[in-house]
């Protein structure tokens, strides 16, 4: 079976890559053995379509990768079978250059226990975007493996800070093909994706204050969404897109209110006398999960958006921060402060139990990959900020040192609608 | 005034150490639980030099100025030929040199610091928080920014909302000793702008604070 796809990934120009340095630890409980055979026309180095797809596959904990040793077979008919012992599927594919600097990926994917073809497909995408064919294609093999959709042609967000120069940075989800949204010498904090990824709000202080404002992504064109007397902070999208959750101290304590994504139809959803911030909406925009100090300490609670009572989520540890549902909506998961450490943990709400995921240190701000398999959050490696994920089962952990900046504030965006 | 009457108070317990009306507090704060209250110190200025950072020098050049004026007070009194109004004069200019370098001594601190997790302001900082309240009042086209600050340990979102809370509990602060509110912004920087970077305590304490900014 032969697709022709024409690939529309969002037009960036990419800077030169920034290297990084991955750190992969655990492995998942069945791990598929797997080869990627080098593609015909493919660069020999880290940037090329074989290497990308491998350190894909790599990353998830969930594949072995095989060696090819030598072997280079670029079309179904060439492979023999008995040359791949062990192997379970085998990736293989040819890259040719169009006329109009365009390029075309050819590839399959076989099962080499029952001898079948999986998948093949031809990728057609401008030669700069080469990166964005290697994760689709990593997408496809990781849906075809497991069953789970695939988030490698996802993308982040982060704020990154060097030298007092703070900027709003949108990766790869393997932290590549960094593109800088705005660079500021004030902070900028707590960027939100909108539900269709094409745009995202966040909090400058380049107005000598925090104020929200809202960016779309391929036009660079931002608008100032709150600018209220105080702080203005924690934007969150709701599932449709349509409003958005804010805190706001102009009428003195930190509440949190909804507002319409043009800004308009402002309302208070949940105040008092304290400190009351972080919202998240749940998949089904039904309820909202914040953080709260109501109880003495910040702590997670839930609380319906049509209004209701909020309900205390967390007991464990000194304090509890940053909640974010989980894509199905069944579980959350937050900063877990005890013991002097930040963890990252996450809890269902059917058995109530908390799960720490991690060995604890100055972990903050997880956010769930849109499959839920991974979740992604601000770690430090000697005294920097870095990314680093956790699988949801806490069985693979990945971090990711950039060279230089100190990385914090990191979101996983949605899926793209292709 | 009422902010002149605490600082007379304070005056008196200084002088004379041994007060018998405490100071009153000029803090309010809008949660239940910390509430502030002034101790009843014989010696507030010594309390405040307990602060990071406190050139001790004008006031102590200014008490040794007030026991030389006391002394001169003192022979006026003994003198049977000297004036009432010798008398006094004498006492209100040692007053007066006192207060101005308690005053020029707290308006040089622009910060005020605060306890783990806690917005209210501490009976500590209340000498900053006077001179800088009457500084404004006696100056009313002055404005200031009071922007919060929090240690890291949180989530950015909760310090930059405990940030403000300081910011707001400090500005009352300033309100209730005579600034107007409309001299006074409150922001929060949260965590965003630590002065120190460290993860221990030493750094976190210089970070738990807000700063009195009149120059934005």
């Amino acid at each position: 079976m032969h697709r022709l796809l024409l690939l529309c990934v969002l037009c960036f120009a990419w800077p030169a890559q920034a290297e990084l340095n991955i750190e992969i630890t655990g492995a998942g409980e069945h791990q598929t053995p797997v080869s990627v055979a080098r593609f015909a026309g493919d660069v020999p180095d880290a940037q090329g379509i074989s290497s990308v797809v491998t350190n894909d596959l790599l990353r998830t904990g969930l594949f072995k990768l095989i060696d090819p040793a030598g072997k280079a077979p670029h079309e179904p008919g060439e492979v023999k079978y008995v040359e791949w012992p062990g192997v379970e599927a085998l990736l293989m594919g040819s890259i040719k250059k169009l006329d109009g600097g365009n390029v075309s990926v050819k590839f399959s994917l076989l099962d080499m226990v029952r001898h079948t073809e999986l998948e093949s497909q031809v990728l057609i995408a401008q030669s700069d975007q080469v990166r964005a064919i290697a994760h689709r294609i990593s997408d496809m093999v990781y849906e075809r493996l497991t069953g789970s959709a695939g988030v490698f042609s996802t993308r982040i967000a982060y704020v990154s800070r060097d030298k007092g120069r703070f900027r709003l940075v949108v990766a790869d989800s393997d932290g590549y093909g960094e593109q800088s949204l705005l660079a500021s010498n004030e902070p900028i904090m707590s960027p939100a994706w909108s539900p269709d990824g094409k745009q995202l709000a966040y909090v400058s202080f380049e107005q000598r204050r925090a104020m929200i404002f809202v960016q779309t992504l391929t036009s660079r064109q931002r608008t100032l969404l709150a600018s209220f007397p105080g702080s203005n902070s924690s934007p969150a999208w709701s599932p449709d897109g349509k409003q958005i959750a804010l805190v706001l101290t102009h009428e003195g304590n930190s509440q949190i209110y909804l507002m319409n994504s043009d800004g308009s139809n402002l309302h208070s959803i949940i105040s008092g006398e304290e400190i009351d911030t972080e919202p998240n909406f749940s998949p089904d925009g039904k309820s909202i999960l914040f953080t709260s100090d109501r109880g003495g300490s910040a702590q997670i609670y839930r609380v319906p958006v049509n209004g209701g009572s909020a309900e205390r989520l967390t007991f464990e540890g000194n304090s509890n921060f940053s909640p974010r549902f989980s894509p199905d909506g069944k579980s959350f998961v937050f900063s877990h402060y005890d013991g002097g450490k930040f963890y990252i943990a996450t809890q269902d709400f059917e058995s109530m139990q908390m799960q720490i995921l991690t060995s604890g240190g100055w972990e903050k701000k997880p956010s769930f990959a849109p499959n839920g398999k991974l979740i992604l959050f601000g770690s430090e490696s000697q005294g920097r900020g870095i990314l680093a994920t956790v699988s949801s089962d806490g069985k693979v952990k990945q971090k990711m040192v950039a060279q230089f900046g100190d990385i914090r504030e990191p979101i996983w965006g949605p899926f793209l609608k292709q | 005034m009422k902010n002149k009457l605490i600082l007379s108070v304070l005056l008196v317990n200084l002088l004379a150490a041994c007060g018998s009306n405490p100071p009153k507090a000029v803090v309010a704060d809008a949660k239940p639980a910390p509430v502030v209250s002034a101790p009843a110190v014989a010696a507030p200025v010594t309390s405040a030099v307990n602060q990071p950072s406190v050139d001790q020098s004008p006031v102590q050049a200014a008490e040794a100025k007030a026991i030389a004026a006391e002394a001169v007070a003192a022979r006026v009194e003994a003198d049977p030929n000297a004036s009432a109004a010798a008398k006094a004069n004498a006492k209100a200019d040692a007053d007066a040199d006192v207060r101005a370098a308690v005053e020029a001594q707290a308006l040089a601190k622009h910060s005020v610091f605060f306890p783990f997790d806690v917005d209210a302001v501490q009976p500590a900082d209340l000498n900053t928080i006077q001179a800088h309240a009457q500084n404004l009042a006696s100056n009313p086209n002055l404005k200031v920014r009071v922007e919060g600050n929090a240690d890291e340990r949180g989530s950015s979102e909760y310090n930059l909302a405990l940030g403000q809370r300081r910011a707001n509990n400090t500005k009352k602060a300033l309100v209730l000793g005579g600034a107007r509110s409309d001299q006074i912004e409150a922001i929060s920087y949260g965590e965003e702008k630590p002065l120190a970077t460290g993860h221990d305590e030493a750094s976190w304490a210089q970070n738990r604070r807000a700063d009195i900014d009149y120059t934005k």
